[in-house]
């Protein structure tokens, strides 16, 4: 009998160590994320709030809209803001048919398989700065392979980067070029998934391949297309690295500014920082993801009915 | 449609997967392509329906040459072993989407949706997606969406492999009915030989590629082609026995001498296979063909299953459950008319 009371106990006590323990394993990345993420949100979100922040003093004067009020009143801002609204409408759905064309050439039994997988490996191996660079030599107004292939088919020679008009369209081939491989690998694993059976199927029906493309496959694949879409608007809405090797910076005559940029701009080259500024934009930016996120969300679940 | 399979042959890179295979279907039969994994089942069918290229060979549909032909030119039905429903259609989309590919207008292409989801009892569930279907109601719309063309033939590969035991035997009967209802030419490919003898009008046996014997099923149980086909076929399976011809009889190794009227013919000092039915022997008092040992019964109600020894060798026979034989107790045997066959030890070809 005391055995039993004995054994009990102690399968209690396993119990409770067995339901600590994943929050052992759990704890250093918990740490981690609530030092360097969460911390840093919540205190983004504070800043943006108190008026006249100092950095040095961690003082200020008040709690309110001023900065907001500042960022919407300032010129740079909403060029920001129409900046990338534009970024995000050209290269989200020009990335996204070009990846599905891509991914489905790849998905058939092509040959040079080998060649096309370091082709669209090679952007996400590659530094993004490096690969900027290239990029700058390729869109280079005299040299650059751009315009060469432009002339050969009868277009004068763009000045993609001196001149501010084509500032745009020059960050959106390098934004749309350098989204491309990982949309293609979630869209090729996909695709992959699609049982052939289902072609073969539709092809006894007598089905052609464009209406089996357009019937079977783009529907099988829309979970992963919705999947994309966030994970791309996300990313894309935080254009930044990309004006620096082509640009320096916004653009030739500051015409380029994104919010992100905005941001690292209040903070960072203004002298001194403006770091309630930079904090108003970046929760500006997260609601505009957020709200973004939740309508893709909310087409996601319709489209599923 | 009648259809006419000759000397076809399928290679793949190393394996002949299909060999010399000649048959002809007659038209409203439902034929079972029967055999073990592996024998080449699904590539003859795929080769009837178009997906897969003959290697050699010729195939008539009626007095047409379709060899050549896409399979969506073939006007074939097929029903695949997962059934292959789009899973982001509904069932009538499902049903639907071949007569849309045919243009057929859409008034009519509902009404003949609705008259197929009737044969096959699925007119409740039209508006379901597949994932909310039963296995055995995703069958049927299988075979509704391969049957609302109207094709000339229905090809069903393993239809029923996904199945519980129970659905089994309730789908088999439902294919047959709609067959029959129908009137379709149906190959039906399945490797469970009591599938095969319950439905089909005409079975097709295949071994590695090799047509082994088509037939009605009951001729093929009665009288094998050979040793093969007798063993495939029968539940319990087939007793075998092996031995040596001697003085009219059969001599099993390290066994008794086997005398039988029929065994006279067979050549002295041949080496055979004695293949014996559980049902075709049975106890008798006189002086029976061979006697025996018991070894150990089952009683299964009216009768018993038994075990019991020629010298070494064990066979399987039924005794009646009132007679008492104690283990190691010596039967007579006597063998049938039927289900007692003779086949050549290493070919395999039947003598007897
Ligand atoms: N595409 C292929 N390439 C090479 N060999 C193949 C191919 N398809 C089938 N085979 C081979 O051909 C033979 C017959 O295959 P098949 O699929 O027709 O068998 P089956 O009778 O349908 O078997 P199961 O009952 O397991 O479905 C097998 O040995 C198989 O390995
Ligand atoms: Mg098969």
């Amino acid at each position: 009998m005391m055995d039993i009371a004995k054994i009990k106990q102690q399968e209690k006590r396993q119990r409770l160590f067995d339901k600590i323990k994943p929050f052992g394993y759990l704890a250093p990345f918990a740490i981690g994320v609530t030092i360097f993420t969460l911390y840093p949100i919540v205190n983004v979100f504070m800043i943006a709030f108190q008026e006249n922040y100092n950095y040095i003093t961690k003082t200020y004067d008040s709690i309110g809209f001023d900065n907001f009020a500042y960022i919407f009143s300032d010129p740079y801002f909403i060029q920001a803001l129409q900046n990338t609204f534009m970024y995000v409408l050209i290269v989200i759905p020009i990335s996204l048919c070009l990846s599905i064309l891509i991914a489905y050439l790849l998905n058939q039994k092509v040959k040079f398989k080998g060649v096309y997988q370091t082709a669209y490996f090679l952007p996400m191996v590659t530094s993004t700065l490096a690969v900027g660079l290239a990029w700058k030599f390729m869109f280079n107004y005299r040299s650059g392979v751009i315009n060469y292939l432009l002339n050969l088919i009868g277009i004068e020679s763009i000045n993609w980067l001196q001149v501010t008009t084509y500032n745009f369209p020059a960050l959106c081939i390098y934004g749309i070029w350098s989204i491309l491989p990982f949309t293609i690998i979630l869209l090729l694993s996909g695709l992959q998934n699609i049982d052939p059976l289902y072609y073969t199927a539709a092809r006894v029906d007598g089905a052609n391949e464009k209406t089996i493309f357009f019937r079977i496959t783009l529907p099988l694949l829309k979970p992963t297309i919705f999947l994309v879409l966030i994970i791309n608007t996300i990313s894309v809405f935080k254009v930044f690295n990309e004006l620096f090797p082509l640009f320096n910076g916004p653009g030739v005559s500051n015409n380029m500014f994104t919010v992100v940029y905005y941001i690292f701009y209040q903070f960072r080259v203004r002298m001194p920082g403006e770091y309630g500024y930079a904090a108003a934009a970046a929760v500006v930016l997260f609601f505009i993801i957020f709200i973004f996120t939740m309508i893709q969300k909310y087409i996601e679940k319709k489209a599923k009915e | 449609m009648k259809i006419t399979l000759s000397h076809i042959t399928k290679q793949f890179a190393q394996t002949t997967a299909v060999s010399d295979f000649t048959a002809e279907i007659e038209s409203g039969h439902l034929i079972a392509l029967l055999g073990p994994s592996g024998c080449g089942k699904s590539t003859m069918l795929n080769m009837i329906s178009g997906i897969l290229p003959v290697t050699s060979g010729q195939i008539l549909f009626d007095d047409n040459d379709v060899t050549d032909l896409s399979a969506n030119r073939r006007g074939v039905g097929l029903v695949f072993q997962n059934y292959a429903l789009y899973p982001h259609m509904t069932v009538m989309q499902n049903i639907c989407f071949p007569l849309e590919l045919q243009k057929v207008a859409k008034a009519e292409r509902m009404e003949r949706a609705m008259a197929m989801a009737k044969l096959v009892h699925v007119e409740e569930l039209i508006d379901r997606k597949p994932s909310q279907l039963s296995g055995g109601q995703q069958q049927r719309v299988a075979i509704a969406r391969a049957l609302v063309k109207n094709p000339n033939v229905l090809l069903l590969d393993e239809p029923l492999s996904n199945l519980d035991a129970r659905l089994r035997i309730e789908m088999r009967e439902e294919i047959r009915r709609i067959q029959q209802e129908t009137k379709i030419t149906t190959i039906f490919v399945t490797h469970d030989q009591e599938e095969a003898m319950s439905i089909s009008d005409k079975i097709v046996l295949m071994k590695l590629g090799v047509l082994q014997q088509m037939d009605v099923p009951q001729n093929l149980y009665d009288s094998p082609a050979n040793c093969f086909v007798a063993d495939f076929l029968g539940n319990p399976p087939i007793n075998k026995t092996t031995g040596v011809v001697k003085d009219g009889g059969i001599q099993l190794d390290n066994g008794p001498l086997v005398h039988d009227d029929r065994f006279t013919n067979l050549k002295d000092g041949q080496r055979v296979t004695l293949s014996i039915r559980a049902e075709a022997a049975t106890v008798t008092n006189e002086n029976g063909n061979v006697d025996c040992v018991v070894d150990t019964t089952y009683i299964m109600g009216k009768e018993s299953l038994a075990y019991v020894k020629l010298g070494d060798q064990r066979i399987r026979i039924y005794i009646p459950a009132d007679h008492e034989f104690g283990e190691g107790s010596t039967l007579h045997l006597k063998l049938g008319k039927r289900g007692v066959f003779v086949f050549d030890e290493t070919s395999g070809d039947r003598l007897i």
